[in-house]
């Protein structure tokens, strides 16, 4: 388990409360699991994610997460419709560990409504909402 | 200082049958040929199966070393919380084999069959009496058969009055199981937060209960080991609405004789045989899971009931509302020997049996909570819940101290479930531990939370004392070998 400090918080990604981060990329929207996320849930063995053109609103649950201790739901942080998903993770779960933001992205969506990404967390008040958590 | 039971010793490795056969090797005797060779369809002939050759020690030495890799609750204490793995007394075996029960055949006439019928009958009375309920079921396999049966009666009642409920609440200190037997039937899963306490508040529940939600599932103790001590409200809220109330009763060796299930406001409650009425569990099965229910829902039971008839037993099937069958013949009915068997050694004893479940658990809780962090401060019921919290500045997991009892010559106890507690240790010790053990076990978690501080790679590597040292869990769950 990481401590606070070590945690690695990107400043270019909003932030929910169920630690999942959306990301602006040009006109989609890229989503994953916070660092937090992965460091918690432990080594991750499977995702399973939506289908392209999958609908879904903000707080839907999109897919699932399974480690070896857990299994857990992933819940949407912006709105909007799945415009791919990545598939890399189907061979390579692991990528959510090594490389939360980058290699282990998840979804990739067209956002509904781009403003939904203002109201998301910042990477200072995630880090507040964590400090909290492990009091 | 008194040794400690887990040590090392000769492990006899073993192949697998096939690797020992040895061709024209044979360990029986065929009977005499008495009839003549008949030619078969060609489209039925084939090879056989393959089948090693073997004599009967090599059978024997087979299965003798698998027996010694493993660890039963006749090796030790199994402290796994939420599957009570109390000791199954021998007299269950010995009844289990006597020749009317072991020779009985189910497609005998009931004229040649009354003792069984008899056994059911009498088991499902005792069941009913035990929760307080009104009439039993002994025909569900195990729990989440039982819990799948609930909810089909639960379908029938309201569909019997012309509604359709599509939604069901379910806490989250319920079992993992409710929400897929939920969803076998049919129904949406509406989850309910329990509250700081660890219990279900009456007020969240009245907020989401309404009238396209059939009722719900709660588990009672809770998977924290707690007693939901609103459970007369929430049942009142529910049955307002016109709900019904499901207990999962896979913690009933808390409040054996000591709750009246039915008087609380429980519709229908499933009991494990294979838990609390010590029959065999696990890979030892078959288990079974009798459900119990209130005078309403006993029309649409499962189908044969065994009625008496002045004094004879006999199956009815004419049951209009009956949701049928729901598992071959009647049942595991192996296992219904055991469970009578147990309840008719213990008599009124088995409130005594969940009496002392209740405080083996809580002697535990008190004697290891100041060095393993406890997540709900209150009393518990059978089995009590720790977390890996105060190890955490080592790096140590929950997982590295559940590794390091079995070198301590323990059964892990359940780890990381309940869901809604961060690393959970659950532990259930059950009434069949003497103190002597109880206090073994404890001095083994308090050595090993010294350990963690002192020298955390002795947990890290652990176990080093099994035959099998720690497995790679990630590799086996990220590229599963799925053949022999």
């Amino acid at each position: 388990m990481k401590e606070i400090s070590e945690l690695e918080l990107k400043a270019d990604a909003g932030y929910a409360k169920d630690h999942e981060w959306a990301k602006k990329e040009g006109d989609k929207v890229r989503i994953g699991i916070s660092d937090y996320a992965q460091d918690q849930l432990g080594d991750v063995v499977f995702v399973e994610l939506p289908e392209i053109g999958s609908k879904l609103k903000k707080g839907d649950e999109f897919g699932t997460v399974e480690s070896t201790k857990a299994v857990s739901e992933l819940y949407m942080p912006v709105g909007g419709e799945v415009s791919a998903f990545n598939e890399e993770l189907a061979d390579s779960p692991e990528l959510v560990n090594s490389d939360p933001y980058g290699k282990g992205w998840m979804i990739e969506i067209v956002p509904d409504d781009m403003a939904e990404l203002n109201a998301l967390m910042s990477k200072d008040e995630y880090l507040h909402m964590l400090k909290g958590l492990k009091e | 200082m008194k040794e400690a039971i887990g040590t090392t010793g000769l492990v006899m490795n073993e192949p697998l049958l096939w690797e020992k056969s040895r061709k024209g090797r044979c360990g029986i005797s065929f009977s005499r040929k008495d009839v003549p060779d008949a030619s078969v369809d060609a489209d039925l002939a084939g090879e056989g199966p393959d089948f090693p050759d073997l004599s009967e020690v090599d059978v024997v030495r087979h299965y003798t070393r698998l027996s010694q890799w493993n660890f039963g609750v006749d090796t030790g204490m199994y402290p796994l919380g939420s599957c009570t793995m109390k000791y199954n007394p021998k007299i269950n075996e010995k009844m289990a084999a006597l020749p009317g029960f072991a020779e009985a055949h189910p497609m005998l006439p009931p004229d040649l069959s009354q003792g069984t019928l008899r056994l059911m009958y009498e088991l499902e009375r005792y069941l009913s009496e035990i929760t307080g309920m009104d009439a039993t079921t002994v025909q569900p396999a195990a729990g989440a058969h039982g819990e799948l049966t609930a909810m089909l009666l639960f379908h029938a009642f309201h569909r019997k009055k012309g509604e359709k409920r599509t939604k069901i609440l379910i806490p989250d200190t319920a079992h993992g199981t409710n929400p897929a037997s939920a969803s076998l039937c049919g129904y949406a899963s509406i989850p309910v937060a329990s509250n700081e306490k660890g219990v279900l508040d009456p007020a969240t529940v009245a907020d989401i209960m309404d009238e396209d939600t059939v009722g719900i599932m709660v588990t009672n103790p809770n998977t924290l080991g707690l007693f939901e001590d609103n459970i007369r409200k929430v049942c009142d809220i529910v049955h307002a609405k016109g709900g019904l109330v499901y207990c999962d009763g896979a913690n009933l060796n808390a409040v054996m004789g000591i709750v009246k299930m039915g008087e609380i406001g429980i519709d229908a409650v499933h009991l494990n045989l294979h838990k609390t009425f010590s029959t065999p569990h696990g890979g030892g099965g078959p288990g079974a899971g009798p459900v119990c229910v209130k005078k309403a829902l006993e029309p649409f039971l499962p189908v044969p009931r065994v009625e008496k008839k002045g004094e004879k037993y006999e199956f009815v099937w004419n049951r209009a509302e009956s949701i049928g069958k729901i598992h071959a013949f009647y049942g595991n009915f192996g296992i219904l020997i055991r469970a009578y068997t147990y309840i008719l050694s213990m008599g009124k004893e088995l409130k005594t049996a969940s009496q002392h479940a209740v405080l083996n658990a809580n002697y535990i809780k008190e004697k290891l909570r100041d060095v393993y962090h406890l997540p709900y401060d209150r009393p518990c019921m059978h089995e009590c819940v720790f977390t890996d919290k105060a190890q955490e500045q080592y790096r140590i997991t929950t997982l590295d101290i559940a590794k390091r009892l079995m070198d301590y010559g323990f059964h892990p106890p359940t780890i990381y479930f309940p869901l809604v507690v961060h690393g959970a240790i659950m532990i259930e010790p059950t009434e069949t531990e003497p103190k002597e053990n109880i206090d073994a076990f404890i001095a083994a978690m308090r050595a090993i939370a010294k350990e963690a501080e002192e020298n955390p790679d002795l947990l890290k590597n652990a176990p080093v004392k099994t035959k099998v040292r720690r497995l790679d869990e990630v590799t086996a769950a990220r590229k599963p070998c799925l053949c022999g």
